[in-house]
């Protein structure tokens, strides 16, 4: 597949969010102001790219000794060592960027998102390039979604009077599933 | 009256919190992703749900067996050797018997180790509760899941394909919904569940959570 293309279809038709439904705990949890919001998206943006650059080359390394069935486990561990790894660095080297998204890094671990695009790119045989491309668009779509839910929540709870049972968090699906038939237009997107 | 005595145990209690007062999903909204992925067939949701029970009440009973031997500080990354260990057995078990719904659940089936609500128990449960209630506590989690699956799913089969278990029950002339199928569907009947249960138990959260 074109690169541009997987790129396109990863941020917009087949966003990760919004059409997957994947990472929906963090997105409903920190998306009550949208500083916040893209503070964790960024976070996102950096470990799943990272990640998956990671992840494509020890499946190879699986699939050469015929142990994929451990898939799960080493892409777990390698994902934990990651968010751990970067945590460390970034509090002694880059103070500044660790005080603006240090404290979401420990809640990527359980982030769908991160282990949902190394498990896409074992399902549909990516190479290389590819998964590097799609691990970017894919994260890219998830910031872009925690973006406007965050935006869209912010301004309902200022202006509209939301029924007292879908006060929090209830609403957010409401916001969510309107989003999401607006990206279902993306659908006929041709380049 | 030993009905009326297995009130008061810990044991019931326990239970009918995690399927009502603290269903995972609709009281503190963990492990949606799944619940609104998988919801489109009855099939699915029922595997989903079973799997996720097994793997919450099996990793619950494990942390808390081995709870005081873990250092704290690397407890996450061991929870999650147990919890992706768990989720390999159910993979492979799934893989052997039931193809086909293995296919359909693709990558979510994987996706359970970062079901929230596997964590969710493991750090707020399991950590100080001895096994034989850390185990009953996954059960109630997992089939508190169960059943806002079963119920959403059962709305979207019926809806979007007219079918429930892959039987026709609707006339050949009912339009079936194509957005049922589909994400936004699910986000729309999962709030409706959220409202619907949170009214009925009067849960209701403060707006003052919504800080800007």
């Amino acid at each position: 597949m074109d690169l541009t293309q997987l790129f396109i279809s990863s941020l917009l038709t087949n966003n990760i969010a919004l059409a997957m439904i994947l990472g929906m705990c963090p997105l409903i949890a920190i998306s009550t102001n949208v500083k916040n919001a893209v503070g964790m998206g960024a976070a996102v943006v950096f470990v799943v790219t990272l990640t998956g650059i990671i992840n494509w080359p020890i499946y190879q390394l699986l699939v050469a000794t015929n142990t994929q069935n451990l898939a799960l486990l080493v892409f777990i561990i390698t994902i934990a060592a990651v968010v751990q790894f970067l945590e460390i660095f970034m509090e002694k080297n880059l103070p500044a960027l660790y005080t603006s998204f240090g404290i979401f890094l420990p809640l990527i671990t359980v982030n769908c998102v991160v282990l949902a695009v190394s498990l896409f790119f074992v399902n549909r045989g990516y190479d290389f390039a590819q998964t590097a491309v799609f691990s970017f668009g894919s994260s890219l779509g998830w910031l872009l979604a925690i973006f406007l839910v965050a935006g869209i929540r912010q301004k309902v709870f200022a202006i509209s009077d939301v029924p007292r049972g879908l006060v929090g968090k209830g609403i957010v699906f409401v916001i969510m599933g309107i989003l999401s038939l607006a990206f279902i237009g993306f659908t006929g997107l041709k380049f | 009256m030993k009905l009326i005595r297995l009130r008061y145990t810990r044991w019931f209690n326990i239970l009918r919190d995690g399927i009502s007062r603290k269903n995972p999903i609709v009281v503190t909204v963990l492990g949606i992703c799944s619940s609104l992925a998988i919801t489109n067939k009855v099939e699915n949701a029922i595997t989903m749900g079973l799997g996720v029970t097994f793997v919450t009440m099996m990793s619950s009973a494990v942390i808390a067996a081995i709870r005081n031997i873990i250092p704290s500080k690397v407890r996450m990354i061991a929870y999650m050797v147990i919890i992706s260990t768990l989720t390999i057995a159910f993979q492979l078990v799934l893989a052997a018997y039931l193809p086909a719904i293995n296919k359909a659940l693709g990558a979510y089936v994987g996706l359970i180790i970062t079901n929230c609500i596997v964590m969710g128990r493991a750090e707020a449960f399991a950590v100080k509760n001895p096994v034989r209630y850390s185990l009953i506590d996954g059960f109630a989690s997992g089939m508190g899941y169960t059943f806002v699956l079963l119920m959403a799913s059962v709305i979207r089969e019926i809806l979007a394909f007219g079918t429930l278990f892959n039987i026709q029950i609707m006339p050949d002339t009912f339009p079936t919904w194509a957005v049922m199928a589909l994400a936004p569907g699910g986000f729309f009947v999962i709030s409706l569940f959220v409202w619907g249960i949170r009214e009925f138990i009067r849960y209701y959260e403060s707006p003052e959570g919504e800080v800007d």
